[in-house]
């Protein structure tokens, strides 16, 4: 028998060296099996450190923006100052200058800011801002003048940050910033006096963007992303949904169904900022219509999100059993009937699932609106689908990119608004799943 | 009459059209022997009406939508003096752009009034008419249609077969809008390419070395004529994908067979969907997150080993993008290795390999193509990722392969290109369109590439 060069030369061993060598080798496999098995546990924990790291990065930076540093100082409206010729009309309220009366006010809690110079230190400590709720108030009642009232103003963003980086424990020399020697021993004796308080940073909550941090809000932006996804909804929902009925329920087998199909799984991949392109050439040059408007966005995301919501809605479809639709039809229904009355609603949950994980994916999404105009500062809440605004996306984009340091912690807490709105989402279209889905 | 007035009439005469259709079929049934004579049920002849009175009206106003801007505009023009008739087409764009601030009332240079007065009531004037025009006639398209509707109904007329006609070309043209879709990206992204190529040759923007776009803002300026050679854009978009990818890859591979091949069931029900949140969030937080957390430790970590770095280092937007991407290696790798047969692990097994063998030389091999399939569509994601690059990646267009120096992508020169409101005709804005185009054609053959090789692979096991 012709035994291989390699086999005899294995015979010639003795039983003890093979099992020696064997050992050996099992030994090695072993090893490089754990160490394998050890890499795959290595590369899931690393996934999952990512995760805890961003998330600790944003919610440590955040959390302190919602809330924010006012003092408390009794305003004397002087109506000497304010109206001075008591007629109360509402133009001459609303653009008296109620900063003297917040000027007044300190001048009150510390007299010894005598020079020029001291009094405008003094009085930078005070948000710009504090004159709007000053006006507010006024506006609302008018009866007030004349009378004193304390009242909680925003102080300004640095001090802000001085204040909260001390609350959190650091001392003095740790907290780099611009605030004067003076500025900082106000600010204590005023703390000392119980006259500033860390209370709920409502305007971040209900007002527009704005260059002063302290008065910097997400409203507009939300509303903004709002109309945005409103406008994607309608479009995209029952565009899509018929896109799917057709192409699942009546469409033949041709080559072109096939092109169809194929077009939708290339569109879901398109990069996000070439159909921030089309917007641009398409709707904004070619159709006229205006730059920043949620209308335009919503019209760019639809295009985006159809194919998503396309292949879900598909998928909805194929998981209703045919035993529905020959049952349809066997009692006399049409085919369209048979759709319309019997698939439909059955698949119906499942295509809310694929509309709602489509929203929340329009939702984040910031790059095409950048080339629609939506990054510009708009300072009003917008009031409806064509007046100019932004996105919340867009907003953390353009706060990321704003030198003024108070804004970094805005920016972590408008993207932890953000990722509530997904959370929620998410959530929602997992519910739905989890409770209409049924098994056939 | 104003669009919303208009819109709303249109729901009241097709409501009416369609409880009128559906009472004439009912009263045409009747002396016929009641309802059974009719060929539908009573409501298709409604809707059949509401069809024959919405449909015209509908067609007229997509129309009116499309042409009427761009024919009073040609009006306007015509009356214009012929000064300012015979200007080039940009400044002739810009003069109408100011006659219709003018003429919405918006905020106006006050010294050019007078000159654009005229113009400007004109153009008041033929849109107020148009709109009038308008309403006019498609209220009267719609009553016409209705009455063409309904002389038509008769009790044999089969209005369910009409109206599911009508519903199926619906679909049909829903099922169209995603073939819609990409012939107008691609009809405008190269439209705007092909002027852009008109003023910039081919062969400098495939093979220039240098990428300086800003343009002279004053015909004559010395210096600023401004360079398109994107070379320097194309490396330093391979670059940061490239570092993506490194990191993906390995990782997420690595993630997928760990869960597929390792992990009891409870921890893959843990794992799985909070890797699915890392897929979901946003893209613009991976940017911030890049430029607030990431740049400054990389930066620092330089300095410990005496390395230069860049403050918006490569490495940094390309660390980043590929966590991001992690997920959509893993899931797909995880699908891929899935499909393959449990009886080849068995025969691997039982010929003695271990475990990590077996994924080796049996599994892996036998998902490649679908892994390959996932990587090729990773990589197209991280070509066309924008905000992580736009927020932590440079600006300048260096033509260098170091990840510690600062290189700029395709995407973000498209963003800086197009942010802030420019004119339309500069090369440099056009440039962004070129940029585009070379985008969505090498996303496009990545995805076709990548598709095809997970579907020739599905077919060998099934």
């Amino acid at each position: 028998m012709m035994v291989p060069d390699d086999d005899r030369s294995s015979r010639q061993l003795s039983p003890e060296e093979t099992r020696r060598r064997v050992d050996a080798s099992l030994r090695r496999r072993y090893r490089r099996e754990r160490l394998f098995r050890f890499y795959g546990l290595f590369s899931v924990c690393l996934g999952v450190v990512f995760l805890l790291l961003l998330f600790g990065t944003i919610i440590g930076n955040g959390y302190s923006a919602f809330r924010q540093s006012f003092i408390h100082l009794d305003i004397h409206f002087d109506a000497d100052v304010i109206d001075p010729d008591g007629a109360r009309d509402s133009d001459v309220l609303s653009v008296a200058d109620y900063s003297l009366l917040v000027k007044a006010a300190l001048r009150e809690l510390i007299p010894e800011a005598a020079s020029r110079a001291e009094r405008r230190e003094l009085n930078q400590l005070v948000s710009a801002g504090a004159i709007f709720s000053l006006r507010d108030t006024v506006m609302a009642d008018p009866q007030i003048l004349g009378q004193t009232k304390p009242l909680w103003l925003p102080l300004n963003s640095e001090v802000d940050l001085w204040l909260k980086a001390q609350a959190s424990g650091k001392v003095g020399a740790e907290v780099s910033t611009r605030l004067s020697e003076q500025q900082l021993a106000w600010l204590e004796r005023l703390q000392a006096g119980e006259r500033i308080e860390l209370r709920l940073n409502r305007a971040f909550f209900t007002s527009g963007d704005s260059r002063e941090p302290e008065l910097a809000g997400i409203w507009g932006a939300t509303k903004g992303s709002f109309f945005m996804l409103l406008v994607t909804l309608l479009l995209s929902f029952p565009l899509g949904v018929a896109a799917a009925i057709y192409l699942e329920e009546f469409a033949r087998r041709s080559w072109w169904v096939d092109v169809v199909e194929v077009n939708i799984n290339n569109l879901a991949a398109v990069p996000s900022i070439v159909f921030g392109l089309l917007g641009l050439a398409v709707f904004i040059n070619f159709f006229g219509l205006p730059r920043s408007a949620p209308l335009v966005g919503g019209l760019v995301l639809t295009l985006m999100t159809l194919p998503v919501v396309i292949i879900a809605s598909r998928a909805a479809i194929k998981s209703v059993p045919p035993s529905v639709r020959e049952a349809a039809l066997g009692i006399g229904a049409s085919p369209m009937q048979m759709v319309f009355h019997h698939v439909l609603p059955l698949a119906m949950p499942g295509m809310l699932t694929g509309a709602i994980i489509g929203m929340a994916r329009a939702l984040g999404e910031s790059a095409p609106l950048l080339m629609i105009g939506m990054v510009a500062f708009i300072v009003d809440v917008p009031s409806g689908p064509m007046s100019p605004s932004t996105a919340l996306p867009v907003q953390i984009y353009l706060w990321a990119d704003s030198p003024e340091r108070a804004f970094v912690e805005r920016t972590s807490a408008a993207i932890m608004v953000l990722l509530a709105f997904l959370l929620v989402m998410n959530a929602t279209a997992v519910w739905l799943r989890s409770r209409f889905e049924r098994r056939w | 009459m104003r669009l919303p007035t208009l819109l709303l009439i249109l729901v009241a005469i097709v409501l009416a059209a369609f409880f009128l259709g559906r009472q004439r079929a009912l009263s045409l049934a009747r002396p016929a022997g009641g309802i059974r004579s009719l060929h539908s049920l009573p409501k298709y002849y409604g809707y059949y009406a509401a069809l024959g009175a919405v449909l015209p009206g509908i067609a007229l106003l997509l129309m009116w939508a499309a042409f009427s801007e761009s024919l009073i505009t040609a009006r306007v023009v015509q009356s214009l003096p012929e000064a300012l008739r015979n200007q080039p087409d940009a400044e002739l764009g810009l003069t109408l752009n100011d006659i219709r601030n003018l003429a919405a009332g918006q905020m106006f240079d006050e010294s050019r009034r007078a000159e654009f007065a005229v113009a400007a009531d004109l153009y008041n004037s033929l849109r107020e008419s148009s709109r009038r025009i308008l309403s006019g006639l498609v209220v009267a398209l719609s009553f016409s249609g209705f009455a063409l509707a309904w002389f038509q109904l008769r009790p044999q007329f089969r209005a369910r077969n009409r109206v599911e006609g009508a519903v199926k070309v619906a679909l049909i043209l829903a099922s169209l809008l995603a073939i819609a879709t990409t012939i107008g990206i691609l009809l405008s992204v190269s439209f705007e390419a092909v002027r852009f190529f008109r003023q910039v040759p081919l062969s400098e923007f495939l093979f220039g070395l240098n990428w300086s776009p800003q343009t002279a803002i004053r015909a004559g300026q010395v210096g600023s004529s401004g360079t398109f050679g994107a070379v320097p854009l194309f490396v330093g978009t391979l670059l940061i994908s490239g570092i993506a990818l490194l990191v993906a890859v390995p990782i997420g591979l690595m993630i997928a067979i760990y869960l597929s091949e390792y992990a009891r069931p409870a921890l893959r029900r843990i794992v799985k969907p909070v890797l699915e949140v890392l897929a979901g969030i946003p893209t613009v937080v991976y940017g911030y997150f890049a430029a607030l957390t990431v740049a400054p430790m990389i930066r620092l970590a330089g300095q410990q080993l005496g390395l230069e770095v860049a403050s918006e280092a490569a490495l940094g937007a390309g660390l980043v993008m590929g966590i991001m991407i992690i997920p959509f290696v893993s899931s797909l790798s995880d699908d891929a290795i899935n499909a393959v047969p449990q009886a080849m692990r068995d025969g691997s097994f039982a010929l003695g390999a271990t475990r990590s063998e077996t994924i080796k030389r049996v599994v892996v091999p036998a998902a490649l193509p679908g892994i390959v399939g996932g990587v090729l569509l990773a990589a197209s994601r991280a070509i066309g990722e924008t905000m992580i690059v736009v927020m932590a990646a440079g600006l300048s267009a260096n033509l260098s392969f170091n990840p510690l120096q600062s290189v700029t992508t395709v995407t973000v020169q498209i963003v800086t290109l197009l942010v802030g409101d420019q004119e339309f005709d500069s090369p440099k804005t056009l440039a962004a369109f070129a940029l585009g185009l070379m985008l969505f054609i090498v996303t496009l053959l990545l995805n076709i590439i990548a598709l095809q090789v997970v579907r020739r692979y599905r077919e060998q096991y099934e």
